[in-house]
């Protein structure tokens, strides 16, 4: 009696931290489908709550509020076909992420690859440096960053904010521990029928770390589509900005349209991440199984 | 003898090849992060760019003078402090309930947990603008109970809240590695510790707290990591200039980097990056410690 009431409470608050964390997105995706009338009357503030004597009424306070009082797509209407700057501003998104996943995956998995058969000496602090050069902060990584943009005129360019996307030593990381994984009697099995490095890299290591691979490109996915440091700070034209600066700038100027944008501009993430949860769950988990 | 030696010339050509292999990471590492760092070395120590007197330490000097700096290293550092220890408790309580035989559904928990890494930063932060803000739920019901209201992320609360949002964002990931590593421990030690008769809190401290030392290593970084992303939200809720509670590092270099101080730049970049390195460096010896010691 007493395990099962201590089995209910447990239920009880797994389902509460798991509404917990769900809960903004099901707000953002229902508050999308409000008008813009709605949205003005319950997220605009008409009168401070400050004066002496306090002048209260239940009408000051914003509204939080899950159902709307007529479904509309009139916002989604204004983002995709009306005003155009969201679509060129999810273009922009697009131009920015598509080059870092790639090349990131790319870039990471060989040198992964190296470093996990490689023996020479030195490797290890390397690997030091890397995994430093990993934890460094935005603000610390976009000092040589910006030096180095500055020297080969890129500032204002994508390319300012791709190259190092693509650098990130995050990804060495993670696909290293996938690959010290796959088991040393397929790639020796290999090396004796002659195959080399090459052959075994495509043939064997990229086909038998492909769960991480998917892992690392909805990682990146996730962390540069919702970049918002590097433009701040390398895009000064503000029609070249990604939708994820613009977005932010949204929730004050114009309220009705951000919930529908937001929606719009979080749908390629939430298809990506639906498609690929189980790699995602699994690249996290062995990402972590052996630091 | 003749396989030995050719096993050799294989592995000479691997090390050759691996370093083919390795080429373009490092070329990149090395130029976008590496070199302009040592680079910027050079601003550290002139007055100015374009003068270019050396003046030694007097940069890092006046940093440590700079009361926004020394503001800004200490909330950072009290943040993280803070932070990073919760969000590692919370996560381990709800991976070691998530664990239990009972729940048959934990991949649908999972998937749930790591929701908050989906959602675009600027919904999440306008979702808690809203829920903290003067005119926000929160006050709306402190006002319905007749309680005073609080204009939270201009108090002393601006920290709690930032990291409830840090948390809210962070502790999924940590509970899915969490999960892992608990699935990992083998289920014999658990029953030979049942015969044995040992209690909850033994097989707690005695099996899992020790198998779970190496993901907790990994937890720790990442943890780290994702307590500086936190600015982001930060940012976008309280802008520019926050409460000084909030007020990190990153506040200060965005800052300097709209001036575009190149020494106070490079000179703060050099002290948060000495910082770290010390840090990882503890982390390592520390783990490798610690392993040593299971092996034996």
């Amino acid at each position: 009696m007493k395990k099962q009431a201590q089995n209910i409470t447990i239920v009880f608050i797994l389902n509460l931290f798991a509404f917990i964390f769900t809960f903004p997105m099901f707000f953002t995706v229902l508050n999308s489908f409000m008008s813009n009338e709605e949205i003005e009357d319950r997220y605009s503030v008409t009168a401070a709550i400050n004066y002496d004597p306090p002048n209260i009424a239940d009408n000051h306070f914003m509204n939080i509020g899950l159902i709307p009082d007529e479904v509309t797509i009139k916002q989604y209407y204004i983002v995709l076909i009306e005003k155009t700057q969201y679509l060129v501003m999810f273009w922009n998104s697009i131009k920015i992420v598509l080059p870092v996943i790639c090349g990131q995956i790319i870039v990471s998995c060989m040198a992964a690859y190296s470093f996990s058969i490689l023996k020479f000496r030195g490797k290890d602090s390397l690997f030091f440096i890397y995994i430093v050069v990993m934890l460094m902060p935005f603000q610390v990584t976009l000092v040589p960053n910006y030096i180095i943009a500055a020297k080969l005129h890129l500032v204002g360019s994508y390319l300012s904010i791709i190259f190092p996307g693509i650098f990130n030593t995050f990804g060495v990381f993670l696909l290293r521990q996938y690959i010290s994984y796959i088991p040393n009697t397929y790639t020796e099995a290999a090396k004796i029928d002659g195959a080399g490095c090459w052959n075994i890299f495509a043939n064997i290591i990229v086909p038998m770390s492909k769960t991480g691979i998917a892992a690392l490109a909805i990682l990146t996915f996730i962390d540069n589509w919702n970049m918002v440091e590097q433009p701040l700070i390398f895009i000064k034209d503000v029609l070249k900005e990604p939708l994820s600066i613009y977005l932010s700038a949204l929730n004050e100027k114009e309220k009705g349209v951000a919930f529908a944008a937001s929606v719009f501009y979080m749908l390629p993430m939430l298809l990506s991440f639906l498609y690929w949860e189980d790699h995602l769950v699994e690249g996290i988990e062995l990402s972590g199984i052996k630091a | 003898m003749k396989i030995i030696k050719t096993f050799r010339k294989l592995q000479r050509e691997d090390t050759f090849a691996g370093f083919l292999f390795l080429l373009p990471s490092l070329c990149g590492v090395l130029l976008f992060f590496i070199i302009p760092f040592i680079g910027g070395l050079y601003y550290a120590v002139v007055d100015s760019p374009i003068n270019g007197h050396f003046v030694g330490l007097k940069n890092f000097i006046n940093l440590l003078h700079n009361d926004a700096f020394l503001k800004a290293s200490a909330n950072t550092s009290l943040f993280t402090m803070l932070c990073v220890p919760l969000n590692i408790c919370i996560s381990l309580i709800l991976a070691l309930m998530l664990n239990n035989r009972f729940i048959k559904n934990s991949n649908r928990f999972r998937m749930l947990f790591i929701a908050p890494l989906v959602i675009p930063v600027a919904s999440v932060a306008f979702f808690w603008q809203l829920i903290f803000d003067n005119n926000g739920t929160l006050n709306y019901f402190l006002y319905r109970l007749g309680a005073t209201t609080v204009d939270w992320m201009k108090t002393d609360w601006s920290r709690t809240i930032i990291i409830i949002i840090y948390l809210w964002k962070n502790v999924g990931y940590n509970v899915v590695l969490y999960l892992s590593a608990l699935s990992n421990i083998p289920i014999e030690y658990y029953e030979s510790a049942d015969i044995d008769g040992a209690p909850g809190y033994q097989k707690f401290f005695n099996i899992t707290f020790i198998y779970l030392t190496p993901s907790s290593f990994f937890v720790f970084i990442i943890s780290i990591i994702n307590s500086f992303k936190v600015f982001r939200e930060t940012y976008l809720i309280a802008g520019q200039y926050p409460h000084e509670n909030i007020y990190f590092l990153q506040h200060y270099m965005n800052n300097i980097f709209i001036s575009l101080d190149y020494q106070k730049l490079t000179s703060a970049a050099y002290m948060m990056a000495a910082a770290i390195t010390i840090l990882v460096f503890i982390l390592f010896n520390y783990q490798k410690k610690i392993s040593t010691h299971f092996t034996q």
